[in-house]
């Protein structure tokens, strides 16, 4: 990782007073995650240029114990920019960043004519984001991004940019600039976010960070990448089938600004919460409740006795658990819930005997063959007076603005069906269980794609009421 | 006295205060097997003697009694017990567990009984409780029966306490040292011809005595058939089926269950009024052609026949209509009508007959269980059940089932003697045997696999999946995991050879082979490690196998990954590939040399990138993509800095050798790398052979598996990949420096490295089984797990402290895990004991190891 400063303010070599290195000398420094050194390419009185090499210790970077360390070897962090340029900064130009020159005071506090090089600077939301942040603080902005890799083009473009930047500026400005926004467009993890980070943002960034147009999102990026140490065993799991495993959650919310425009998950969960009441159901199951929207829902309604909310993932009924509140709810409410671990596709015992049960937009993350599991867990063997039932209308896609054209609301849906799919696969569910079923239009319906959502509701027939065959 | 108890049953001691229960019950019983009430005080009271206990105390030892009835132990009940309402909780606690109640009263003096109080200083209470309670017991010792009680022994003087013994006697249904081999056959309904045909199959020598009276039989050595009742109504010739079976069982040549016909005709014989239905009448007029003894002896024979037989240590369970886990080797009347009827759900279908519960589908018991009753076109295997009523009367078959071989025999119905009221035989005759029934299979219970689990496996004994892992699977399982009846079998993790000690390797084969020595295998065999993904083929023959032999309804097989999640998203590319597989199969012959109409293959497929596109472009070509520029500017920026005079020597040299390792990286990924558009652009390469129809190729060694497998390949050069491979001696020396030279020449080509094996597929070492694989990677390679400058020096040095000792267990469990579950589908085992292994492998690749091993 490289950063080269260079002043052509004449004479140029005075730089090395503002930064307190010697521009005829190389110095090495040693910081907690590797070493950083000092030398000056060129020190002339018309062009001075010092530059800062950082060495990251990869292996230690591994192997050290106690820090919040990377899982991985093959890593960009010895090579991009990053916030470990950001420690290196405060620690080997701490006095520059502060403002301070011994030598030469005044020349500290004035604009000068700078120009910044970063060798390998990530930004993984692209040139125009870069721009954004560095034009309005004064600087001209030349961006490279470099490919991928040349030999495989079909892979597209890498994140990385080699950066320039060159602005009349005083130097503490450019360093305080570097060191808030290098960690904001890396938008990785820092690995040395603490307590104390909204003070060194306020001190950095005190004085122009208040009137940049982008001052919300760089505080948001800056201090927000506090990762939960979330389930070990099943993050580990995770990245073999999934690479790109990102929380339930984001994935959530991209989902929910797709369908943002209408507040569809308030519509569908209002629908469902009426379908319940009107089934009279007493003692409910949410499967699939995720981080508990609905079970949020029914606790408000007290015609609801029971509520007990599934899920396969351990990950989100913790969530679901925090956002309850469950351990401060008070004893009667939270005696009417129950929350476990269970699978649709495995029959389950615990879930028999309830008068109904939701299953929200939890289908379509089904694999069509494992769809006749599903079936006989809940149709054949828990078998619900009620089954409500939501699932997306593919048909209104082509409505959404942000969706292109043959991709699903949500990575991890393995189907969106049409009306008529929908329709014909819930009434061979309803013939084969015996139960009736009716369907019912979610959100604002378009007159030629329909409503946004479907809703079916199954109720079982009485004269087969003798409840599960299992 | 001899008190003579059943081998299961709940004791129920009845005496005051005073009248040596305990001691009683210490002397003739394990104090584990006896509960006392004053014991059960003081667990919840500190106190043995606090009677505001008492309510606690007794919820306490009815909780730990209905346990240990679950668990079929015999349970002794240390209260006074005096009362009525005291004593029906442990007859309903009995009968609700099938068990037998029997009440043992030690009526002693009162005047014994109080002296003795006085003697005890905790027991301060006045005569008066004593007087009560031998009121108590004076006005119940005639009750005791109509409570319930099946035994009641009655102890009246300390000299009949004193020399009481107590006896435990073997349930009736107790055959457990009944080892067999067992012919187990089927409703037999009077058809006797089909059953002397039948016989003969099974090698019995039927002859018809001269005079008409009976039948002698020469059973094949150690043999004995059983018969699972019905031996009567419908067919022509009742008569002689009884007098075959009756004669056999007299010889000791069988055993005989009773049906619900023979019991039925057994009441009728007696006088009792019985509805002459479902192919009684023709019973009777074939006996009214009987003498009058005969008839006799049919009605001793059908009334001394019992209900159910467990055999073969409880490992085999034989009932008319089946029996499920918490009813065998009990006796109640459930039990019995249980076993004659089956349980109803209390419903009717179209045809008016009654619903029946399907016990089996839920079933998880340890004993296989052989019944009939319900005729069914085809025997078939349901969760370690097996149906063999094959409806002979209806113009079906009758049906055997030889254990332990678990082969069935088969002769055909010479007519149809009888009309069934719903027709039994499937309207599709055409259809593969495995119908419906098989399908219920599949729809396994959480309770297979959640939780803390134990798993008993051939090679390793006894593998524990913990919870948080059990819990992770479920999840991965329920959402990315195909078709549970596909996942025969998951691969196991694989460990590294220990840390090389030259100066400029982290692996060298120098320490596999070593490993392998010190573990006493004389023979290695080294194959090259193909870089790609890890994938599983089950490839059928036909297009009947999927269906008959695997219970799915579609589909021609299945590639998955080591986490069971489809390997393509693209069906038709699995198609393809399992199409072209089959051809290859087809041309080999390996269908017919193995017998078999499926395989199961462990498999590499190329490229990496196919699988890991996301992987490589999210990180290794990305680190690629900002290391290049980042050092090469550094690099360029020194030199500048040197050109003008600066002294930085030493990182320039450093930097020229950064440059370079990343150079290396990025070429060692991009040899795993090409562009997939479709099947002509994989490779697939197999390296075992792991089971075919009714074997797991454990037995075989390496050489054989690759043998096999180099002939698959042949077969289509233009997808498959023959995995190149030699052997080395562990102790010589010549043999070793061969072996790494081997190695040298694939890793020198940018290979991977290669996997040494112990030529035994399984191996043992001096501490159970070895490594069944340990891998030795090359040093271009490695730029990929340990980074692209570990070779640098100062990080192979730390690199080289890796422990090895999870993951080498770890990969030892997963192993025997994995043949567990082959096993136990080559075994024909129900579907939730094959996935319950396969969803262990899983669980256990959730555990926490260092990934780069």
């Amino acid at each position: 990782m490289l950063l080269t400063i260079t002043s052509t303010h004449p004479p140029a070599t005075d730089l090395g007073y503002l930064l307190h290195k010697n521009p005829a000398r190389s110095q090495s420094f040693e910081l907690p995650v590797g070493m950083a050194h000092v030398f000056y390419p060129e020190a002339s009185d018309e062009r001075c240029t010092a530059a800062l090499l950082l060495e990251i210790d990869p292996v230690g970077l591994v192997r050290s114990e106690g820090r919040t360390t990377l899982r991985e070897y093959v890593n960009d962090r010895p090579y991009a920019a990053s916030s470990f340029l950001s420690v290196a900064i405060s620690r080997v130009f701490g006095t520059a960043l502060g403002g301070k020159s011994k030598d030469r005071p005044e020349l500290a506090g004035r604009p000068l004519q700078l120009q910044a090089r970063i060798s390998v600077l990530p930004c993984h939301d692209g040139e125009d984001f870069l721009r954004r942040l560095f034009e309005p603080l004064g600087y001209s902005v030349g961006a490279e991004r470099h490919p991928l890799d040349e030999e495989f083009p079909e892979w597209g473009e890498s994140p990385y940019f080699t950066v320039e930047l060159s602005g009349e500026v005083r130097l503490r400005d450019l360093l305080s600039h570097l060191y808030v926004l290098v960690p904001v467009l890396d938008d990785d993890k820092h690995y040395w976010v603490g307590e104390d980070e909204v003070d060194k943002l306020l001190r950095q960034g005190g004085e122009w960070l208040a009137g940049h147009p982008e001052r919300e999102i760089i505080a948001d990026r800056y201090l927000k990448h506090q990762r939960r140490l979330s389930d070990e065993a099943l993050s580990r799991l995770m990245e073999e089938v999934d690479p790109e495993a990102e929380s339930a959650e984001s994935l959530d919310r991209e989902e929910e600004a797709v369908e943002e425009r209408i507040t569809l998950g308030e519509q569908r969960l209002g629908a469902v919460v009426a379908a319940l009441k009107d089934g009279e159901a007493r003692r409910v199951l949410d499967l699939g409740c995720g981080e508990g929207k609905l079970l949020r829902a029914l606790l408000q309604e007290r015609d609801f006795e029971e509520i007990v909310g599934v899920d396969v993932s351990v990950r989100s009924l913790k969530r679901a658990r925090e956002r309850l509140r469950f351990d401060r709810l008070p004893p009667m409410q939270q005696s009417r819930l129950k929350l476990f671990q269970g699978s649709l596709i495995y029959r389950d015992r615990r879930l028999s005997g309830y008068d109904a049960a939701a299953v929200v937009e939890v289908i379509e993350h089904f694999d069509p063959p494992r769809l006749a599991a599903f079936e006989r867990v809940l149709f054949g063997s828990a078998r619900p007076r009620t089954v409500v039932l939501t699932t997306p209308n593919a048909e209104y896609n082509a409505n959404f603005e942000t969706l292109p054209a043959g991709e699903f609301r949500h990575r991890d849906h393995r189907f969106e069906w049409s009306r008529a799919e929908f329709r014909a696969w819930s009434e061979g569910v309803a013939e084969r269980s015996g139960y009736r079923v009716r369907f019912l239009p979610v959100g604002t319906e378009d007159a030629v794609v329909g409503p946004p959502t479907q809703m079916a509701i199954f109720v079982r027939e009485s004269a087969r009421d003798q409840g599960g065959d299992g | 006295m001899k008190i003579s108890l059943p081998e299961l049953c709940l004791v129920v001691l009845v005496g005051a205060s005073g009248s040596g229960k305990s001691s009683f019950a210490r002397e003739h019983f394990r104090p584990t097997e006896v509960l006392s009430s004053d014991f059960c005080r003081g667990l919840v009271s500190d106190d043995e003697n606090d009677q505001a206990a008492t309510r606690d105390a007794f919820e306490v030892l009815h909780y730990i009694a209905a346990k240990r009835l679950a668990a079929g132990r015999l349970t002794v009940v240390d209260a006074t017990n005096v009362q009525r309402e005291a004593r029906a909780p442990l007859v309903a606690l009995a009968r609700e567990h099938n068990v037998l109640p029997v009440a043992v009263v030690l009526n002693l003096p009162e005047k014994l009984c109080h002296e003795r109080n006085r003697e005890r200083p905790d027991r301060n209470f006045g005569p008066h409780v004593v007087a009560r309670q031998s009121r108590q017991i004076r006005g119940s010792r005639k009750s005791l029966k109509r409570e319930g009680f099946r035994h009641v022994f009655v102890l009246s003087s300390p000299e009949e306490v004193d020399s009481a013994v107590v006896e435990r006697t073997r349930l009736w249904n107790n055959l457990k040292h009944e080892h067999g081999p067992f012919d187990i056959i089927g409703d037999v309904h009077g058809c006797a011809d089909e059953l002397i045909s039948l016989l003969d199959r099974l090698g019995y020598v039927v002859s018809a005595a001269p005079d008409g009276a009976g039948y002698t039989v020469r059973s094949p050595e150690r043999r004995r058939a059983v018969f699972l009742g019905d031996l009567v109504d419908r067919g022509p010739k009742t008569p002689d089926v009884l007098r075959l079976v009756m004669g056999m069982v007299a010889s000791g040549d069988a055993l005989c269950i009773p049906g619900n016909h023979d019991v039925k005709l057994a009441r009728k014989l007696r006088g009792r009024d019985v509805r002459i239905a479902y192919g009684l009448a023709e019973t009777l007029a074939q006996l009214e052609e009987e003498p009058p003894e005969f008839r006799d002896e049919v009605a001793a024979f059908l009334d001394g026949l019992v209900g159910h037989y467990v055999l073969d240590g409880g490992d085999l369970v034989v009932a008319h209509a089946g029996l499920k886990e918490s009813l065998q080797g009990r006796a109640s009347g459930r039990v019995r009508d249980f076993a004659l009827f089956g349980e109803t759900t209390g419903e009717t279908d179209e045809f008016g007959l009654p619903v029946r519960y399907d016990w089996a589908e839920e079933y998880r018991g340890r004993a296989m269980v052989v019944y009939g009753h319900t005729p069914v076109p085809e025997a078939e295997w349901r969760n370690k059940t097996i149906n063999i009523d094959t409806g002979c009367a209806f113009g079906g078959k009758l049906t055997a089932l030889r254990y332990p071989e678990r082969d069935l025999v088969s002769v055909p119905a010479r007519h149809t003697y009888y009309r069934p009221a719903k027709p039994f035989l499937a309207v599709d005759a055409a259809a593969p045997p495995v119908a419906e029934e098989r399908l219920h299979d599949d729809l396994l219970d959480i309770g297979d696999v959640a939780g803390k689990r134990i798993i008993p496996t051939r090679l390793q004994r006894n593998v524990t999946i913990r919870e948080e892992n059990a819990a992770a699977a479920l999840e991965v399982m329920s959402r990315f995991g195909i078709d549970p009846r596909w996942l025969v079998y998951l691969p196991p993790a694989m460990s590294p050879s220990e840390a090389s000690q030259r100066f400029d390797l982290l692996e060298h084969p120098a320490e596999a082979f070593a490993y392998y020595c010190r573990q006493g295998v004389p023979k290695v065999i080294c194959e090259e490690k193909h870089m790609g993904s890890r994938a599983v083929v089950v490839v059928c023959r036909d297009e009947r196998t999927p269906r008959a032999r695997f219970g799915v309804p579609e589909g021609a097989g299945a590639c998955y990954t080591r986490t069971g999640r489809s390997f393509f998203e693209d069906a038709a590319l699995e198609d393809g590939l399992l199409t072209r597989l089959r051809d290859a199969l087809d041309r080999t012959g390996i269908w017919e040399e193995l017998d078999t109409d499926w395989v199961c293959l462990d498999c590499e497929i190329m490229p990496w990138s196919a699988k890991a596109a996301e992987l490589l472009r999210g990180q290794y070509a990305a680190v690629g993509a900002a290391a290049r520029p980042a050092l090469s500017e550094s690099l360029r920026t020194l030199e500048t800095a040197a050109s003008s005079g600066r002294d930085v020597g030493a990182l320039q040299e450093r930097y020229r050798e950064r440059v370079e390792a990343v150079g290396r990286y990025v070429a060692a990924y991009r040899r795993y790398s090409w562009p997939v558009s479709s099947l002509e652009d994989l490779r697939l390469a197999p390296f075992h052979l792991l089971a075919t129809e009714g074997a797991v190729h454990t037995d075989k060694d390496h050489g054989w598996h690759i043998g096999m497998l180099t002939k698959l390949c042949e077969a289509d050069p233009g997808l498959l990949l023959a995995t190149s491979h030699t052997t080395v001696e562990t102790t010589d020396p010549e043999s070793i420096e061969a072996g790494t030279r081997w190695w040298e020449e694939i890793t020198d080509r940018g290979g991977e490295g290669m996997v040494v094996k112990p030529l035994d597929f399984v191996a043992g070492g001096k501490r159970g089984i070895v490594q069944p694989g340990v891998k030795c990677r090359g040093r271009e390679y490695l730029r990929i797990i340990y980074g692209p400058e570990y070779t640098a020096p100062g990080n192979l040095e730390r690199l080289r402290s890796r422990r090895l000792g999870t993951k080498r267990s770890l990969a030892l469990r997963e192993f025997a895990l994995g043949i567990e579950a082959l096993e136990r589908f080559v075994r024909r085992e129900p579907l939730y004991r094959v996935h319950e292994c396969v969803f262990g492998v899983l669980a256990l690749e959730s555990e926490p190891v260092d990934p780069r091993l």
